[in-house]
């Protein structure tokens, strides 16, 4: 089972976060920085595995984690996942991220966190994994978005103009803060289907 | 209308979107508290708006801020607005939400019900994902309970999308609500060969993370598993599996022989790590569970080795990672193969990471043999020295304590260098462990008699540079070794050399500044070494010592008379006074020093941590009862003398019987210390604890004289590796010894009970430089000895502890919703009704296996039986159904016996064959008449009981058995068909659950006979159909079909496909972008034998005529040389009587109904009826899906309601075999033709 799922930044704010056991709001925001403790005092190239912090099971749960770019990305998990597989679960996830936002940056999780939450939804259901094959992730993925457009119709035109009107305004989006170190060596599954 | 949406949306472009709030928080770095409160009030502006859109874009902010931190359930209701909206995009925003932020705990969350029930059958498979998705996160036992059967529904969903999120989230299900598992396993365990392999997966998934939780209710599975394994290609599918089975070998040692090859096959082929890794897991596993000795598993243990070396020496720190963790379960039961490795994991030690370090340590712990723990704890005592940072330090230092005193001290041959050791483990500064070394030091210093002389001086040593520990931080953790050092000094005083110098030091100023609990045994242990040095120099004829030590005392102690702490001050004053009069004594010349020792003689001993707990509870002793009766609320106050007198009497008895225990306690010791003298492998106390019950068989323990060949002390302060060294000698000298006195050879064996360890034998040969008496902790007469101390009675994989193997009992099924009558019943009634179906289950749930657990369970099950009675108060609806198929029990029983010992030799016979190499087809492969004889056998046996059992509660029961004779008979002859009968049991489950949509109001004794809603739709020498149309409550125009597939011949039945012509009126859903015409396949195959069912949703315009559409199954007959393209016809009845729902009514709102005028009448009589007037009202319910508003005596109104909303009132009466049945309704036609219908109904019979 997979207990948790965090993404933070190198400094520690939170860009996602899904637990699949209940925590308060307080202790789940404790978890994360606990999370981000251990895991941001490691170095680059030791072991991505470590053993959970105290409040999310301690000894008895492993956090498995990849770092890219400016993120971390931690899953929580029991002894009933493969580490290896979780760890290329990860990489399947960014991989998707980087298809469905073209580029994927920290930006585009900062703002659009429920986006991410509905990709991860049709990853991992309820802390157990529900799909690895990322065409058909991208696939599911793709009909819900196509399926909300069309809801939208001609009522959502008005708010998508404006929303265009404030994002021109932006000063920011600089787009991609490289994923292109993706390549950190996985063991491979060749045939992760 | 159009307007009215623009105007909104135009109204919403001003509101902030997820993406504003960002922003805004990211431009307010300074006050962001502060403009996030402002933000969710404007949040709560929003929500309070009628726009779904404006409370949608609310929700999804809600989402982001509550990842922040902030606690949003004050929404929860809004929550449940948006999630129940139509439009996918915000019912996605709604269940995200909920997702997030419901728990158990969530009030609203019982609102949810009914829209996650229409979400779930949505025709759009993302609202049912959406759903699906959210559940998974917030189910509670209540949704559970009540959504179990529409997820079961799901997991034949014709999409495997949905499917497979379907067949997930049963987990979720049978955590919350256990008794859905054995009703749902049948399916799920079908979903393992799912054509899909999304779906294969998630059943693979649930059934694995269940199986490891309860691992001998699934040994059944594995034939399949094993099937799996050797045909999947899915390196998901296999890795869970393969962690199955390192589950399951534990259970089932042949199943590991089983095993061994195909993992080492995948082992030597596989390229993904991951699966390497995992499949050397489980073969360790499995070289675990089996005895060694055969021979070609030293060549597994090997391989496995070899392949966890090379994972190790990768550069690749996450294999490094693994194989370090993998190599440390092999450790445990191969010590030997990795000890050969030992170079590796030294090495690993000096690794950059951490974690490697970690692991490597880990394996050290289990590495050590007597004869390398000096140069091991060398080692690591060099790698304290260098550590960086306190973290791995102290883990270090954790380790080492660990290693040196695994079982019992097992590997320490000399313990004069583990409390060097010890020593010199606190010159560690900053460490947290301080009282970890402390409670070492005090453990050896107890329970190692010999050492303590050493151990003595050592903290004498230790005292007098205390100034060193603490010298730099008041936080330093370390100062609690003080406190060892001051209770072994104290307490084992007499072996001090220098007392009185031992003295001065714990009275040192410096001292007051050490934590109150270590003052406190400071100013304890200073009285402890004031007797010692007053029983040293008494009787010399110059007394000044003593004199000088009364007076260092009072001097000193006034100091601790000051502290603010309690526990220090009382002790000072106390012993100030004390050594006041004592001085006063002396100065009389009176010798004291007896007396001032009396105050501390005696020896303490260690006490295991456990003890207290395993204190048994003496018969008859209920520590629930009051010992005095409880104060009476009622009784007056001039009472209360009275009651004084009379509770003095039970005192005196009281008295005695504590005498009498006494006396039985002492007799009980006695029987038990003469059982320890006896027992060689229990290490005896010390005398002094046992005076009066020390049995003389005690003293034929060989203790060996210590050892003197090491001198005991080595001068100055200790080094440890002075030790090393002169150990090597020791050992050096020893083995010369022995070569010259062989014989002497056995009393040189250590005399105690500690086990000779598994390690080389060269071990053996190490005596130890003391002979220690190693005093293990006590225990209280007659433990307990339980060992589920660890066991967490509150965790929510026991309630799943459930037998799988046991067939279905009718009892058993998942609740489904139906609209029952709501006669206004008083509860008891209904809670008569509802113990006889459960009283059932309770027997039949009787089993010999599980007779040890008979107690347990039926306990449980009275609590059950309770809560559902609290239920029953509170839904009155949900007991009736188990009513009415209780007569079918009877028949679906026979059958079971026999299946269920057919499974459990299936396994056997699958086990016992010797290594095949095809046993994929072995399978499926009819069994050989050997095991079948068995299984026919054992169901003869076991026959009687169950007659037994049933005899009660079936008034038939003669009838039964001959019949049930009869059948076994027939079972016999066709034993091929065993799983056909099996799968058959299956289907006609699936019947049942439909019966309970019927209505019954059971008043009589009478059983009603048994009934069925599914019909024959179609059948030829291949296939056979039934099936069951139901309005769909949640649409007005949806008419949902279930068919049940029955494949009845010989052949594999696949690629069918389900088809039917539409009409204008009535039309078949097919999936997005197919054509009108083209037909629907059914989403699974079906082997020999086997039932399944699939479900069609049909629109309807109009209801109020009946309705024939011609459909045609297409399917492939595939035998083992040919396979055939087949076709049948059927014709689908869309009856009026399938457009009605059974729809509840009070008599109130009937009568409302009926004077409102708008329903017109039409009547029907019916001639020759002699069945009970009830059993007619049950057909009526049943078939036609009616609800009973009000009966009075052979006079019944009853109520259904169509899905396009019409209502439909009977008034039936009946006199004479005549039943007459006046109708109102407001659409006449359709009244007409339901009335046919039931005259077809009961023309029938």
């Amino acid at each position: 089972m997979i207990k948790a799922i965090l993404i933070f930044n190198n400094h520690g704010k939170p860009r996602l976060s899904k637990f699949y056991e209940h925590y308060t709001e307080d202790t789940e925001q404790q978890i994360i920085r606990e999370t981000f403790h251990l895991v941001s005092k490691r170095d680059e190239n030791i072991c991505n595995f470590l053993e959970g912090g105290l409040l999310i099971g301690g000894s008895e749960n492993k956090l498995i984690y990849r770092h890219y770019a400016t993120l971390y990305f931690v899953f929580c998990v029991d002894s009933s996942e493969s580490e290896l597989g979780i760890l290329d679960l990860i990489q399947v996830f960014v991989e998707t991220l980087d298809k469905c936002f073209e580029n994927v940056c920290e930006l585009d999780l900062i703002f659009h966190m429920d986006k991410v939450h509905n990709i991860l939804a049709e990853m991992v259901m309820g802390g157990m994994v529900l799909e690895t094959n990322m065409s058909e992730i991208i696939t599911q993925v793709e009909a819900q978005n196509k399926m909300e457009k069309s809801e939208a119709g001609i009522a959502g035109a008005p708010a998508r103009a404006v929303s265009a009107v404030k994002n021109m305004n932006l000063p920011e989006m600089p787009k991609n803060i490289n994923i292109g170190d993706i390549s950190i060596k996985v063991p491979n599954m060749p045939s992760f289907k | 209308m159009a307007l009215k949406i623009v105007k909104g949306s135009i109204d919403r472009m001003f509101d902030k979107n997820l993406q504003d709030l960002v922003r805004g928080i990211r431009n307010h770095k300074e006050d962001e508290a502060k403009y996030i409160s402002t933000c969710i009030d404007e949040i709560k502006q929003e929500l309070k708006q009628d726009n779904i859109a404006v409370k949608a874009n609310a929700v999804c902010k809600l989402t982001y801020l509550q990842m922040l931190g902030y606690d949003v359930s004050w929404a929860a209701f809004n929550i449940v607005e948006v999630m129940s909206s139509s439009k996918f995009t915000f019912k996605r925003i709604g269940y995200l939400a909920a997702s997030q932020c419901f728990h158990e705990g969530t009030d609203v969350i019982m609102l949810t019900t009914n829209q996650i029930r229409k979400d779930l059958s949505s025709p759009n498979q993302y609202d049912t994902g959406v759903a699906l998705t959210g559940l998974s996160c917030f189910v509670t036992p209540d949704l559970a309970r009540d959504l179990a059967n529409d997820i079961m529904t799901l997991m034949s969903h014709t999409k495997p999308y949905i499917r497979k999120k379907a067949v997930l989230i049963m987990y979720k299900v049978f955590l919350k609500y256990p008794e859905s598992l054995r009703p749902a396993f049948p399916r799920l365990k079908e979903k393992l060969e799912d054509p899909d392999p999304g779906v294969q997966s998630a059943a693979v998934n649930v059934i694995c993370e269940l199986a490891r939780r309860n691992p001998k209710n699934y040994l059944s599975l594995a034939p399949l598993f094993f099937k799996l394994m050797t045909s999947s290609t899915n390196n998901w599918v296999l890795i869970k599996i393969i962690k199955l089975f390192g589950a399951l070998t534990p259970l089932e040692p042949r199943l590991g022989k089983k095993l061994i090859e195909p993992l080492t096959n995948l082992i030597h082929s596989t390229s993904a790590m991951s699966l390497l890794y995992e499949c050397v897991n489980t073969v360790i596993a499995v070289l675990i569970s089996l005895s060694s000795g055969m021979p070609n598993h030293s060549a597994s243990i090997q391989l496995c080795v070899q392949k966890l070396r090379i994972l190790i020496e990768d550069s690749d720190q996450n294999l490094k990672y693994l194989g370090l963790l993998a190599m440390s379960k092999i450790l445990k039961t191969h010590p030997k193969s990795v000890q050969s490795h030992k170079d590796l994991i030294l090495q690993c030690l000096d690794d950059k990471d951490e974690s490697i370090r970690l692991r490597a340590l880990d394996l050290l712990y289990g590495m050590v043999s007597k004869k390398n723990l000096m140069e091991i704890v060398k080692k690591l005592m060099l790698h304290v020295d260098k550590a960086e940072g306190t973290t791995y330090r102290d883990e270090l230092l954790t380790k080492i304590i660990d290693i040196c005193s695994q079982s019992n001290y097992q590997y320490i041959t000399n313990f004069e260098w583990y409390i060097s050791i010890l020593v010199e483990l606190t010159r560690l500064e900053g460490t947290r462990h301080g009282h970890l070394i402390a409670s070492q030091m005090l453990d050896v210093a107890i329970r190692v008699k010999a050492i303590r002389c050493f151990a003595v001086a050592q903290m004498a040593t230790l005292l007098d540079n205390a100034h060193l520990l603490t010298g730099n931080t008041q936080r330093n953790g370390i100062c609690e070794v003080l406190y060892a050092s001051a209770w072994i000094c104290g307490e084992f005083s007499e072996h001090l050399e220098d007392p009185m110098q031992t003295l001065e030091a714990m009275l040192r100023p410096k001292v007051a500044t050490l934590p109150g609990h270590i003052q406190a045994v400071y100013v304890q242990n200073a009285a402890k070494l004031f007797a010692t040095v007053l029983q040293k120099h008494e009787g010399e004829t110059d007394s000044q010592v003593a004199q000088e030590t009364s007076q260092l005392l009072i001097e000193r102690l006034p100091l601790f008379v000051q502290s603010a702490n309690l526990e220090v001050q009382e002790r000072a004053s106390c012993i100030l006074q004390l050594v006041k009069y004592i001085q006063k004594l002396q100065q009389k010349n009176v010798d004291v020093a007896d007396e001032v020792t009396a105050l501390f003689a005696g020896e303490l001993n260690p006490v295991a941590p456990k003890a207290q707990k395993k204190v048994p509870i003496p018969e008859g002793l209920n520590l629930d009862a009051w010992i005095n009766e409880p104060p009476s609320e009622s009784e007056s106050e001039d009472e209360k003398p009275k009651a004084i007198f009379a509770r003095e009497e039970p005192k005196h008895s009281r008295a005695k019987r504590t005498e009498v225990d006494e006396k039985e306690l002492a007799r009980r010791r006695d029987a038990r210390k003469q059982e320890q003298a006896n027992n060689p492998f229990y290490i005896k106390a010390s005398p002094s604890s046992q005076k009066g019950f020390d049995a003389p068989g005690v003293d034929h323990i060989p203790v060996v004289q210590i050892d003197l060949s090491v001198p005991l002390k080595v001068p100055g302060m200790p080094m440890s590796d002075q030790y090393v060294k002169l150990e090597e000698e020791r050992r050096q000298k020893d083995k010369a010894d022995k070569k010259k006195k062989e014989k002497k050879k056995k009393r040189e064996k250590r005399g105690k009970g500690r086990k000779a360890d598994s390690g080389p034998e060269s071990e053996e040969d190490i005596t130890p430089a003391q002979q220690v008496d190693i005093v293990t902790e006590e225990m209280p007469e007659n433990a307990l000895p339980s060992d589920d101390d660890d066991k967490d009675p509150n965790d929510p994989h026991k309630a799943l502890d459930i037998d799988l193997d046991k067939p279905l009992a009718d009892s058993e099924k998942l609740p489904v919703r139906t609209h029952r009558p709501e006669m206004l019943k008083s509860p008891v009634k209904d809670r008569e009704i509802e113990a006889v179906p459960l009283e059932s289950k309770k027997k039949s749930s009787k089993d010999k296996k599980e007779k040890k657990e008979k107690d347990r369970k039926r306990s449980k099950e009275d609590k059950k039986k309770k809560k559902k009675h609290k239920e029953v108060e509170e839904e009155p609806v949900e007991s009736q159904p188990e009513e009415a198929v209780q007569s079918e029990e009877a028949k679906e029983v026979l059958a079971l016996p026999t299946s269920t010992s057919t499974e459990a030799s299936d396994l056997d016979f699958w086990l016992s064959s010797a290594p095949v190499p095809h046993v994929a087809q072995e399978v499926t492969a009819p069994l050989s008449a050997a095991a079948e004889d068995t299984s026919s056998a054992v169901a003869l046996e076991s026959e009687p009981d169950e007659r037994k059992d049933r005899e009660p509660e079936d008034s038939k029961s003669s009838k039964h058995k001959k019949k049930k004779q009869k059948k076994e008979k027939e079972e016999k002859d066709k034993k091929k068909k065993k799983r056909h009968h099996h799968h058959h049991h299956h289907h006609s489950d699936v019947g049942e659950d439909s019966v309970q949509n019927g209505t019954v109001e059971e008043e009589e004794e009478e059983p009603l006979p048994p009934m069925s809603n599914y019909s024959l739709l179609a059948e030829n020498a291949y296939i056979k159909m039934v099936c069951d149309i139901q309005g769909n409550h949640q649409d007005e125009s949806k008419v949902v079909v279930s068919v049940i597939f029955e494949n009845t011949c010989n052949s594999f039945l696949k690629s069918m496909e389900f088809n039917v012509l539409d009409s204008l009126n009535s039309k078949l859903q097919r999936p997005e972008g197919a054509g009108p015409h083209d037909s629907l396949t059914v989403p699974f195959q079906l082997p020999p034998g086997v039932s399944n069912e699939a479900r069609f949703v049909f629109s309807v315009q109009s209801i109020v005529m009946p309705q024939k559409l011609k459909g045609t199954l297409t399917f492939i007959v595939k035998s083992d040389d040919s396979s055939t393209h087949e076709k049948l016809d059927f014709k689908l009845h869309f009856t009026c009587t399938s457009y009605l729902i059974t729809t509840p009514c009070y008599s109130d709102a009937y009568a409302k109904l009926l004077e409102s005028g708008d329903l017109k009448g039409s009547s029907l009589r019916l001639e020759g009826i002699n069945m009970p007037f009830h059993h007619l009202l049950a057909r009526i319910c049943f078939y036609h899906h009616f609800s009973v508003v009000e009966r009075i005596d052979s006079c019944a109104s009853m109520y259904s309601r169509s899905i396009q909303g019409h209502h439909v009132c009977l008034l039936v009466k009946t006199a004479d075999q005549t039943v007459s049945i006046d109708a109102k309704c407001d659409e006449p036609s359709l009244l007409g033709n339901v009335l046919d219908e039931i005259k077809e109904t009961f023309s029938k019979c």
